[in-house]
């Protein structure tokens, strides 16, 4: 068997937005936000810049709020291990409609490439499993992404997904900073009022 | 003859009036890290079918999972006691830097006839502590007091997008016994 090629995230991320369909999709701060924003911006997309820990929580509550759309949470591995608390407050809950997707690539990118938890030991898929997600995989190459995006679509059940990704460095591309434009842009997206 | 550390106004019924604004203000998710003082007022919502009641490991948990759902188009409340507000500071500043309606009703520690000394910093410093995160805060040490701060803080952050804190003073809630 010859060696896998390790995914690349804006791959994975491309593939995975790409007929989208009714999704909303929130990003970790971090290079999980240049990668959404480089998918194309979208006014379903909220970008976090900071809240470190938070992007899971906000997923939990956005799917609770809409629960016949598909949310989708996509973090790094950093800002998963900080909320991993979550993934408890999230698997006693199991919402159907949310998708935890951790772009892995074992290291703190935006702080100088420091190792993170993952790559010495730390196994995400078996935490979310253990908090009663009810699908917990990991993804290690393209079909594996495609399956990820029909599981999404069809929302049949609380999924966490870790898709190990490479090291490669990529270009920044930065959605607004615009914390209040974003959120009503969000919600008039769902015909909600600006507040 | 009550003793000096019986609660102040005991007669009036605070939890049942904070559920029935929560009603009120249409909240449909009712988020906590458990506190004695606040036991009852999570069996009212429990209880309720128009809201959802979400046991969090963490408070800053809460603030995330809230400004979800105000995404969503729904409200929500926060419940901690003092020492949770402390883990709270960071994940503060989604709510400054989107500005979405945060209410939290803080059950107090630390502040009067403490019997745990360990309790005491966090609650000294948990009115500081919102402030310096641009949360506006009350607290409530009479029954009596309860409901109109109450009205007042949910008016203000759901009319207002901010973020408040209504603190429910140790003297409400009453003396924790340790040997109990």
């Amino acid at each position: 068997m010859s060696a896998r090629v390790p995914l690349q995230r804006r791959e994975v991320v491309a593939s995975l937005l790409t007929e989208r369909d009714d999704w909303l999709v929130v990003s970790g701060l971090g290079s999980p936000t240049y990668d959404v924003a480089a998918a194309g911006d979208h006014e379903q997309n909220f970008y976090l810049w900071g809240a470190m820990g938070g992007a899971a929580m906000i997923g939990f509550g956005l799917a609770s709020a809409q629960p016949k759309k598909s949310v989708v949470v996509i973090t790094g591995d950093g800002e998963m291990l900080m909320g991993m608390g979550s993934l408890a407050s999230i698997g006693i809950a199991r919402p159907p409609n949310l998708t935890i997707i951790v772009l892995d690539n074992e290291h703190y990118a935006e702080t100088g490439m420091q190792a993170s938890h993952t790559g010495v030991g730390v196994d995400l898929v078996a935490v979310a499993a253990a908090c009663g997600f009810e699908q917990s995989c990991a993804v290690a190459d393209m079909p594996g992404v495609l399956a990820l995006r029909e599981s999404i679509t069809a929302r049949n059940g609380l999924c966490f997904a870790s898709v190990k990704i490479d090291t490669q460095p990529v270009e920044r591309v930065l959605p607004t900073r615009d914390g209040i434009y974003n959120k009503n842009r969000f919600r008039a997206a769902l015909g909600l009022l600006p507040g | 003859m009550p003793d000096s550390h019986s609660k102040l106004d005991p007669v009036v019924d605070w939890p049942e009036q904070i559920f029935a604004r929560f009603q009120q203000f249409d909240l449909r998710h009712v988020v906590y890290v458990p506190d004695a003082g606040h036991s009852r007022l999570i069996q009212l919502a429990q209880q309720c079918d128009s809201m959802t009641t979400v046991a969090l490991t963490s408070e800053e948990e809460g603030i995330a999972y809230l400004a979800g759902a105000w995404l969503g188009g729904e409200r929500g409340v926060l419940l901690m006691q003092s020492s949770g507000v402390g883990n709270c500071i960071n994940l503060l500043s989604l709510q400054v830097s989107i500005k979405f309606p945060l209410l939290m009703l803080v059950t107090m520690r630390g502040q009067w006839a403490e019997f745990n000394p360990w309790q005491v910093p966090m609650g000294q410093a948990t009115d500081a502590a919102l402030q310096l995160m641009d949360v506006l805060t009350w607290q409530a040490d009479r029954a009596a007091d309860v409901d109109a701060l109450l009205q007042g803080a949910a008016t203000m952050a759901f009319e207002g997008d901010a973020s408040c804190a209504l603190l429910l003073g140790q003297r409400l809630i009453g003396e924790k016994r340790w040997n109990k």
